[in-house]
């Protein structure tokens, strides 16, 4: 029988959401590090058991959590993550050159076919790799050492290298994004980057259509076509046809067009979701309403999903990695929000229900589909 | 025996309970016991003091004997107490964040 399992990080802890192939009776299990924030946690898709979690804090800094069992128990893992060389200056808030200093790990990117294989995007923004299970991290300093590196800003949030999509028909070829400085692939396993921003463009920076500096959100592949990425951007959805080398605008008739999270339905290539959000300014869906709005057409033409959600009274957001989607049929879709509340669509969106409502702030939510 | 007692987080990652007792070879510094803690619980690296430098991290101190040891250079020899055992070295976070 098949089953679903939902791994959520929060604010104060992990969670791990559980059900069979209905998906309509839940397991809660957790909270895993209780009190600690966990950014993102993530399975192997080459061993569902292998799960990697990035446990944060103010005061004790950056823990990396592996299990080996599907989440039941934990262990440390290595901790370091150590730029390369001289690190270097990126630049500050106030245009100033300001040192590279490592924070806290963002995303974990397990490799698709090696367990000890994951890649972690990490603050201030580099993309570093263990090869081990996570016991010791090396950093693709290519990335961080492209001759823009030093231009780099941070968003209002940090910079982050929140977004590493892999792509399954090359191999050596990896996307990361960065806010704010936009997307880079590389196409020789992590030696050398370049920025793949064309067609992107963003009013609040000197130079709208610049070649780095964007605040990319989040982008998302299917692996059935890895030459085409959809973007949720500060601003605007985009969509590219080829590889990042160009990016359209496919916003449509969005009631907005900023927002955090952007995710692909698992069988159908077209089939996009993301949550529409007021304004960078004020953090929560437009109306006090909370919809899904998904695209068939791989963008431009949205539809509202609201069945099951609150249609009044609505302030909560969904960040950015916070949604994610199962390989049944139909396709189970996932997305947790600043209020605590985890949302399940079973039918590739059409109704939801919440399978938690009063979890801590989710930060971020993934799913593993278990044969 | 050298004590320290570690704060809730800390001692729920490194699975101890409130206070781990320690041997540390040679004279008892903030240096050695931190070295000989690690050294005990792996885990514990980059949590109290950063990877690297070894620095303290900024929302922790450093308290033995009703004295705060935090700003102390790290090879400053520890009260006679602590080293005896008699009493333990606090490893206390800021209260803090909410």
């Amino acid at each position: 029988m098949s089953g679903v399992r939902v791994l959520v990080g929060t604010r104060k802890g992990a969670f791990v959401l559980s059900s069979d192939g209905k998906r309509d009776r839940w397991e809660v299990c957790g909270p895993f590090f209780a009190g600690w924030e966990i950014y993102h946690l993530k399975g192997s898709p080459a061993d569902p058991n292998r799960l990697y979690a990035s446990q944060t804090s103010g005061w004790f800094g950056q823990v990396l959590q592996r299990s080996d069992d599907g989440g039941t128990t934990w262990e440390p893992a290595g901790n370091e993550f150590a730029y390369d060389g001289v690190p270097g200056t990126h630049q500050w808030y106030d245009g100033t050159p300001h040192p590279w200093e490592f924070k806290r790990v963002w995303h974990l990117e397990p490799s698709l076919t090696d367990p000890d294989t994951v890649y972690a995007g990490v603050e201030d923004a580099a993309l570093f790799r263990s090869v081990d299970g996570g016991k010791s991290w090396q950093e693709l300093a290519g990335l961080r050492g492209h001759p823009s590196g030093a231009s780099w800003a941070p968003g209002a949030g940090g910079l982050g290298l929140h977004t590493i999509v892999l792509d399954p028909t090359h191999p050596d070829r990896i996307f990361i994004a960065i806010s704010a400085a936009g997307v880079f692939r590389t196409d020789d396993a992590g030696m050398t980057w370049r920025p793949v921003n064309q067609g992107l463009r963003s009013q609040h920076i000197p130079d709208p259509t610049a070649e780095v500096g964007h605040c990319v959100h989040r982008i998302a592949m299917h692996p059935s076509r890895p030459g085409v990425l959809f973007m949720q951007k500060h601003w605007d959805v985009m969509r590219t046809d080829d590889a990042g080398e160009s990016w359209q605008e496919v916003s449509g008739n969005l009631p907005t067009d900023f927002g955090f999270p952007i995710d692909v339905h698992a069988h159908e290539p077209d089939t996009i979701y993301v949550v529409p959000i007021k304004s960078d300014s004020e953090h929560y869906p437009p109306d006090a309403k909370l919809r899904v709005y998904r695209s068939r057409t791989g963008g431009n033409e949205w539809e509202a999903l609201t069945r099951g959600l609150p249609q009044k009274d609505c302030y909560v957001n969904v960040l950015r990695d916070a949604m994610s989607v199962d390989s049944l049929d139909p396709c189970g879709v996932y997305f947790g929000t600043t209020g605590g509340q985890v949302y399940a669509s079973s039918d590739a969106g059409d109704s939801w229900a919440p399978i938690v409502r009063d979890l801590p702030a989710v930060l971020s939510v993934e799913v593993q589909t278990l044969a | 025996m050298i004590r320290v007692v570690l704060p809730y987080h800390l001692r729920r990652l490194a699975h101890v309970g409130e206070e781990v007792q320690l041997q540390v070879e040679g004279a008892a510094t903030l240096r050695s016991v931190f070295d000989a803690l690690e050294a005990g619980y792996p885990m514990l690296r980059g949590t109290i003091r950063d990877h690297g430098t070894l620095r303290r991290r900024p929302f922790l101190r450093f308290f033995a004997c009703e004295q705060d040891l935090s700003h102390e250079p790290p090879d400053t020899s520890l009260p006679d107490a602590v080293a005896s055992g008699a009493e333990p070295l606090l490893v206390v976070g800021a209260v803090a964040g909410g």
